[in-house]
């Protein structure tokens, strides 16, 4: 079964210098400081399906989402758009032109001195797709209107709108090139609930109706459930398990997966009592050796704190945990 | 956008400070007289024919010798210093405004290639500008004066000076713009509207000019508005120290200076009053200026 | 007889396009030892009714009328100076960011032993052995010796519970939470969560959980208020609002939650948005975006109405209530 792959990460680490400058360092004879926010991660995207990274804060996602587009170029391994290196794709307009991003923010990812006309026309200029000033603004009415707002609301400035509006306005921008692939960095996570719904709903009929394919990086597991076809946890830039998201959400093998799971305040367990996993994420400068998870695991053994776990396949899911392969879990 | 700015909270606050008003009031009048000033003015001071040296020394009008014609007396060579004043203002504002927006031009660019692009870049412009900061902006100016003072032929140099002029304090006047919107543009730099434009692969030069620079004007306004103050006294200054505009084209700073040597024979009328206007000036622009800093500053609103 | 009761409570932010009303009538009570949650969404008017409460209204919003009584005292009419000895011995808070919550430049040991000298009378040795054994029932491990540690050498979890010891160390009756958990980790909140919950039935504490998290609610909360446009639109048990919402507003939320046990194709969406408060529909504040509305609801305002066992402000269940 040859799938079509849009997006392919093979073993993709980025670090970050983060050493003190160069005098102090060596007056103080400290070593270089490194920030592996990503660290040897591997993922391939279907076309048409989506992929979502879940993990908690300096799990190394936001890196992953700059790295899927080109913003950071790797500090090892390789990333593939479309079957090319990401850094030649991004040289030709062609190709670049094929992917595009939806941020977090909605108040700081639309200059808020532009109209909204020229906000969502950028693309489109940037790439030279149409020419006329008519065809353009033609164009942008009918973005407007596909993610549910109203052509006149071109002439409006984005402060106008409310926060899910300002989504929508990021939506019609980044598909004004007609892109194939789209990012989505927590598209949601600075909105309120009942808009949530609505814009993922809309990225999900978009999606149906224009045969996009996403990468949806998010903390929250609620919303990752409703929009993904797979899924990768992720944690201190590590990918801990991935696999098809209901399996997973069925069956987590991986003792993190278990614990993000519990931690969710849902709606179904009203009064329930529960005694969460202790402990926090570590700082990715210093990360533990051996598995990162094992100060915070309840199944760590002696292996767990010296050797990295390999990625190991267990039907459709791929794990990395010594408990999994050991068969020391209870899935 | 009228109608948007009328109904602005900017304007808002502006109705409601006196001070703000007033100020303005004042500035207008003395923007009217002086840019109209060939119009507006009794006498042209610096028509040599109309000049009757048995004119010098009149008093002011409202002094009890005084003469009808002459509201604010007479210079020693019959000028009408009402007159001088105006026309003196006409030039002390224009060199002050082109200065500033040379000094405008250079410092923002300097600060947004700074801030945007940082790394090696950005430490060499931002130790230009300490550098730069760390002299008095007079001592600056009067260097490029003096440098091309020496550097000109003598009547180039005479033609010029009102150029030389306007470099000379547009120089000394560029740090402060630069150091804010530096700072101003690595904040902005972060926002992921930048970032949304470099992901389809807009070039640097667009993103600082089109995307970065409008927001980051607006402290920029309330430092050009306190700099233009700054550059009319620099503009003074060194014409009352003889570097600046001869007396055939003065600016208030010479009429300053000319007037300084009769002060204390009693024709005290020739140095007081440009010395009034400037200093009315340069107090309506600064308070002006203030008022336009609490106005912008979205946290005091 | 109710720790804290609200009534008709109405608070009103004068600018120069006029006087706009962000609480419009919000009544509510908190009986001892229970945990009420407050959750709407941004623009709803519940971090107002927080602060309203405890007299950190900003100005120039005021209380323009109706009535906050504790144990039965009025304290909306009180100064800032009356309602200091209040706020820690009687009514505790807890904010949003732990980081400007905690002042940077104290140790954490002498916020905790200023807060309760302020409060009780205490020798400074009782006051340390104090703080002491607050910051290991709060969960910070080697309490004796980090009680000198400054805020900043603390991470974000571990912040927040020396926020919670501080709200609580002075053994208030009640605790006002402010989004205590939104700031943190989904793995982070469930501790803080647990923490607060233990805590609070441990010294009989009344917590106003404030949140926009239905989650976080479902979990900890005895009863919930929902509050809508700056008024109340619902107000029950816990389990009975989420179960089966009275009011279509509740209805649509509880819709829109994408829930972790079943997937849906689509998510149960309420059209349009929350109006501005400059915007505010006559009648019900909800009609213009209710899939249930009829002609009354577009001029009449509905009062809480009782509804099963909880109150909702809807027209429905003023049929109901006629019909008996």
């Amino acid at each position: 079964m040859a799938e079509d792959i849009v997006l392919l990460a093979d073993q993709v680490s980025r670090y970050f210098d983060v050493s003190r400058p160069w005098l102090q360092r060596t007056l103080a004879r400290e070593p270089k400081q490194l920030l592996r926010a990503v660290d040897g991660i591997s993922f391939r995207v279907a076309r048409g399906s989506t992929l979502s990274l879940v993990g908690e804060s300096g799990c190394g996602k936001s890196t992953v989402a700059r790295l899927a587009v080109g913003l950071y170029t790797p500090s090892g391994g390789e990333i593939r758009f479309e079957g090319e290196n990401i850094s030649a794709a991004r040289a030709q307009p062609d190709l670049r032109r094929r992917m595009n991003m939806i941020f977090q923010d909605p108040y700081a990812s639309l200059n808020p001195r532009w109209r909204v006309r020229d906000i969502v026309a950028e693309p489109i200029r940037a790439f030279k797709l149409l020419s006329s000033n008519a065809d353009i603004n033609a164009r942008v009415g009918a973005l407007l209107t596909q993610v549910g707002l109203a052509p006149a609301d071109g002439d409006k400035f984005p402060h106008e709108f409310s926060g899910g509006q300002r989504q929508r306005i990021s939506i019609a921008r980044a598909l004004s090139s007609e892109p194939e692939f789209l990012v989505c960095d927590e598209p949601t996570s600075a909105l309120d609930v009942s808009v949530q719904a609505q814009i993922l709903n809309l990225m999900k009929d978009l999606q149906q109706r224009l045969g996009l394919t996403y990468l949806f990086i998010s903390h929250n597991l609620s919303v990752v459930r409703h929009m993904s076809d797979r899924l990768g946890v992720m944690y201190l830039g590590r990918i801990v398990e991935i696999g098809p998201a209901g399996e997973i959400f069925a069956n987590p093998r991986h003792p993190y997966t278990k614990l993000l799971l519990d931690a969710i305040p849902d709606l179904d367990m009203v009064g329930r009592a529960r005694t969460p996993v202790g402990g926090e994420v570590p700082s990715p400068i210093n990360p533990p050796p051996g598995c990162p998870f094992h100060p915070r695991c309840p199944l760590a053994n002696a292996r767990c704190k010296t050797e990295k776990p390999q990625v190991l396949r267990l039907d459709t899911v791929e794990v990395a945990c010594h408990a999994a392969e050991e068969g020391r879990t209870t899935a | 956008m009228l109608g948007r700015f009328l109904d602005s909270d900017v304007f808002y606050s502006f109705r409601r400070n006196p001070l703000a008003v007033g100020s303005a009031i004042v500035l207008a009048c003395i923007l009217i007289g002086s840019v109209f000033s060939p119009w507006l003015a009794p006498t042209n001071p610096f028509d040599l024919a109309s000049l009757n040296v048995m004119d010098s020394f009149n008093p002011p009008a409202f002094m009890p010798d005084g003469a009808r014609a002459n509201l604010l007396g007479t210079d020693e060579q019959g000028r009408d210093v009402l007159s001088s004043i105006m026309y003196g203002t006409r030039v002390s504002l224009f060199v002050g405004v082109l200065a500033v927006a040379f000094a405008i031009t250079l410092g923002v660019t300097v600060g947004l290639v700074a801030g945007y692009l940082g790394g090696f870049v950005e430490s060499v412009l931002m130790r230009i500008t300490d550098v730069q900061l760390s002299f008095p902006s007079i001592l600056i100016a009067l260097l490029v004066d003096g440098i091309a003072r020496a550097v000109l032929p003598r009547e180039l140099h005479n033609e010029l000076e009102l150029y030389v002029l306007i470099f000379a304090i547009g120089i000394s006047g560029w740090p402060q713009f630069a150091r804010t919107v530096r700072g101003s543009t690595m904040v902005e730099r972060g926002k992921e509207y930048v970032m949304a434009a470099r992901v389809i692969g807009i070039g640097s030069a667009r993103i600082m000019f089109s995307h970065i620079l409008p927001n980051v004007l607006g402290p920029v306004l309330v430092i050009a508005t306190l700099s233009l103050g700054q550059a009319i006294l620099a503009e003074a200054t060194l014409s009352f120290l003889g570097v600046g505009l001869p007396p055939t084209e003065p600016s208030l700073g010479t009429l300053i200076r000319i007037g300084q040597n009769f002060l204390l024979s009693g024709e005290w009328w020739v140095t007081i009053f440009p010395g009034v206007a400037l200093a009315l000036m340069v107090l309506a622009i600064n308070l002006l200026g203030d008022w336009l800093r609490d106005a912008l500053n979205p946290r005091l609103r | 007889m109710a720790l804290l009761d609200v009534v008709d409570l109405v608070v009103e932010f004068p600018t120069r396009r006029g006087v706009l009303r962000a609480l419009d009538g919000v009544s509510l009570s908190i009986d001892p030892g229970e945990v009420l949650g407050v959750v709407g969404e941004s623009g709803a008017g519940k971090s107002l009714t927080g602060a309203a409460i405890i007299g950190l209204l900003e100005p120039p919003g005021r209380v323009a009328s109706g009535q906050i009584l504790l144990n039965g005292e009025r304290i909306d009419t009180k100064t800032q100076e009356q309602m200091r000895p209040l706020r820690g011995k009687q009514i505790g808070a807890i904010f949003q960011d732990p980081l400007t919550t905690l002042n940077p430049l104290y140790s954490i040991g002498r916020q905790l032993v200023e807060t309760m000298q302020t409060h009780m009378k205490l020798s400074d040795r009782d006051a340390q052995a104090r703080a002491i054994k607050w910051l290991e029932d709060v969960g910070i491990p080697a309490a004796a010796q980090r009680i000198g540690a400054y805020p900043h050498q603390f991470s974000g979890g571990m912040r927040q519970r020396v926020v919670i010891a501080l709200a609580l160390c002075a053994e208030p009756k009640l605790v006002i939470a402010d989004e205590p958990t939104t700031a943190l980790d989904v793995s982070i909140q469930a501790q803080i969560i647990t923490l607060l919950k233990r805590l609070t039935r441990e010294h009989g504490t009344s917590v106003m959980l404030i949140t926009h998290d239905m989650g976080v609610i479902a979990e900890t909360a005895d009863r919930v208020a929902v509050m809508y446009a700056g008024r109340l639109a619902e107000i029950g048990p816990v389990a009975e609002v989420v179960k089966h919402p009275a009011h279509p507003y509740t209805e649509g939320l509880m819709g829109s939650i994408p829930s972790l046990t079943h997937r849906v194709e689509r998510l149960r969406q309420i059209d349009g948005s929350m109006p501005r408060l400059t915007a505010i529909p006559t009648g019900c504040a909800f009609n213009p975006r209710c899939d249930k509305v009829f002609d009354r609801c577009r001029t009449d305002r509905p009062g809480l109405l009782p509804s099963g066992q909880t109150q909702a402000a809807c027209w429905l269940y003023a049929m109901e209530a006629a019909n008996g």
